[in-house]
């Protein structure tokens, strides 16, 4: 109750309002002769503002004269930062001479029994090999974990085959829109690009040789064998892959994801393995999509640099690129796509409910997709390598 | 004497609506310093959004909020982060950041203000962590490994940080049980005696209501019903605060705090 008192006495409320003085310090000299310190004014975080480091220096000075008479009851007004400035400057006990007023003393006191911060852990000593072994494990984890999840949604299958009328296909059908619909447009525009640049780059050289009529094969073999396939898996992977990461690291986040568990709704069941499937019809359409409109970026670009008409380049299409390339990235489609969906789920199941781990699981899911997209194709390059090819 | 010096919070001719969605109709309230003022009103009144509206978080359609005499909407940057410095606010949620440890979450608005040196900031916050009743020994532990009570308590301790003149806590016992709160309300009831504090609160708890608010506003209809203290307020005539304050919780909660009804 005392220093309510005092500071209604001593400080008016509507004037806290101006800015308050700042603290003062002054030397005196004390009635039995002693050296004093006066400190004045406020000694408030927002009185003292940008004086803090001054201030602190200048009394740590005067904190080494252990005979000097401190005198705070002359403050205004003093806060736990105001306490925490002297403290430390008298560095982390009380001074020999000092004369305090009540509400002081408790902020003082409580100072002094405050604990210190506990201190982090130490670092291993052979925390290389630590750091290491715990990446192999969780390695390993991610491998099991992503082989079970896949077991799991054939279980579901089956299941699903037995009782046709439980099939989710609502949510298919929203992810085949989600995934492949809108996706249409991205694709379309880095598909056109690509189809222009190549095109481009191989009329010139063709051109040296006199080989103009073979830009038909270069196009149509790269672009429907690889090219195609490859774009839309990346940008499916970084698309859709994330946005599904991120789905279910916020429903985790939200608790959605017990909600469900209690309802007896397994997530594999209804969240996994429709974005699985719809992606794994989705995917080999985008890529049908992506591939046509890059064939026709180079079309556009062979007919303005060798003036190979659209007519003849379709005409020739068949001959040069045989019927089982469109199959080859269509099938890597669909292995990519479900690929993709599974990873994106594994991660986002994996999140938990704090923002970094959200962050780190999304930006995972995408490198991991990539980076298992491209070894998919080098598979299928590899079993694939006579199959196609003339 | 100006207003602006007598009162903390001004919120004048206030409107607000979502499309033609109405929430609020010609709202005039003011905070005066050294005050506790209770928001109150059914789920959907705009409580949260009126709240939200002083911290500047949301526009109103029409009208102003002035914050220490201050418009929070109009003023420059500079303004505004000096009234911000001045400001506590806890969330509904406690909000705290879950990227950051305990220690961190609430040394972070001190070591913005770029004039505490590390052992100063160390030695705040384990005050502020002492002042919570939180024990040193969880300072280093993320939000995600707490409970909720200690949750609340360090998102105040954060919202004190800056030894703020003016407090806004969003249902600030919402989520605890009856003994947690009433140390919640202890405590608030000591930073008082300790500082000088203004708070505006957005609560449904009758307890915690009765036990701290100096003034109480209702929201209901889009309209300010009333203002005043606790008694002032009952003797409202207006279906909600007939079976907000006088229905059988009412009654009880109201009792037990000394009020006769």
């Amino acid at each position: 109750m005392f220093s309510v008192s005092i500071k209604a006495s001593s400080i008016p409320m509507s004037e806290r309002e101006p800015i308050q003085s700042s603290m003062q310090i002054s030397r005196t000299t004390g009635q039995g002769g002693e050296a004093c310190l006066l400190l004045t004014g406020s000694c408030t975080l927002s009185a003292l503002g940008r004086r803090m480091g001054d201030l602190s220096d200048e009394l740590a000075s005067y904190a080494s004269d252990p005979n000097l008479h401190w005198d705070l009851t002359k403050i205004d007004q003093m806060d736990d930062v105001g306490a925490v400035l002297l403290w430390r400057s008298w560095g982390g006990s009380r001074p020999e001479y000092l004369s305090i007023r009540p509400d002081q003393e408790r902020l003082f006191s409580r100072l002094g029994k405050a604990p210190p911060l506990p201190s982090l852990p130490a670092r291993e000593p052979l925390w290389i090999a630590v750091r290491i072994g715990g990446g192999a494990i969780l390695l390993w984890e991610h491998l099991t974990s992503i082989v079970i999840l896949a077991g799991q949604l054939l279980l579901d299958m089956k299941y699903l085959i037995a009782h046709p009328a439980r099939i989710p296909w609502r949510e298919i059908s929203a992810n085949l829109f989600r995934t492949g619909a809108q996706a249409l447009g991205i694709t379309a525009l880095v598909g056109f690009l690509i189809g222009v640049v190549l095109s481009y780059l191989s009329s010139k050289q063709l051109q040296m040789f006199g080989a103009d009529i073979f830009i038909i094969n270069i196009l149509g073999m790269s672009i429907i064998r690889e090219l195609g396939p490859m774009l839309a898996a990346i940008l499916v992977a970084g698309r859709s892959g994330s946005s599904m990461t991120a789905q279910l690291g916020v429903m985790r986040v939200n608790e959605e994801l017990d909600a469900l568990t209690v309802m007896g709704i397994p997530h594999s069941l209804r969240l996994v393995l429709p974005k699985v499937i719809g992606l794994g019809i989705a995917m080999p359409l985008v890529v049908m999509w992506t591939s046509a409109i890059a064939l026709m970026g180079g079309m556009v670009v062979a007919e303005l640099q060798l003036g190979l008409s659209y007519q003849f380049f379709l005409h020739n299409l068949p001959d040069a690129v045989p019927l089982a390339n469109l199959w080859l990235g269509l099938s890597k489609g669909v292995v990519c796509g479900m690929i993709i969906a599974l990873i994106a789920c594994h991660f986002g199941l994996r999140i938990k409910s704090d923002t970094e781990s959200l962050g780190i699981g999304t930006t995972n899911s995408v490198v991991t997709a990539i980076t298992v997209v491209i070894i998919i194709d080098a598979i299928f390059a590899v079993i694939f390598s006579d199959v196609g090819i003339r | 004497m100006t207003t602006s010096g007598v009162n903390a919070v001004e919120v004048e001719d206030l409107h607000s609506r979502f499309g033609s969605h109405v929430i609020h109709e010609d709202i005039n309230l003011s905070v005066k310093r050294g005050e506790v003022l209770g928001l109150v009103g059914s789920s959907g009144s705009g409580k949260t959004v009126l709240l939200r509206q002083m911290l500047g978080l949301e526009m109103p359609s029409q009208g102003s909020v002035r914050i220490f005499g201050q418009s929070v909407h109009k003023s420059d940057r500079s303004e505004l982060q000096q009234i911000r410095n001045r400001c506590g606010v806890l969330f509904q949620k406690g909000a705290l950041f879950s990227a950051l440890s305990v220690f961190d979450n609430i040394a972070l608005p001190m070591r913005e203000l770029h004039t505490l040196n590390e052992t100063m900031v160390r030695d705040l916050v384990m005050l502020k962590l002492e002042m919570v009743e939180i024990g040193s020994q969880h300072a280093n532990k993320m939000p995600a490994e707490l409970s909720g009570g200690m949750i609340k308590r360090i998102a105040l301790a954060r919202a004190m940080a800056l030894n703020p003149e003016l407090l806004f806590l969003d249902e600030p016992t919402s989520g605890l049980d009856p003994v947690l709160s009433e140390g919640f309300v202890n405590l608030i009831q000591a930073l008082r005696r300790e500082l000088t504090l203004t708070i505006v609160m957005a609560t449904h708890d009758l307890d915690t209501l009765a036990a701290l608010s100096d003034r109480v506003a209702v929201l209901a209809d889009q309209r300010l019903l009333a203002l005043g203290n606790l008694q002032e307020v009952m003797s409202t005539k207006h279906p909600f605060i007939t079976k907000f304050f006088l229905g059988d919780r009412g009654k009880k909660a109201l009792g037990s705090n000394g009020y006769i009804l």
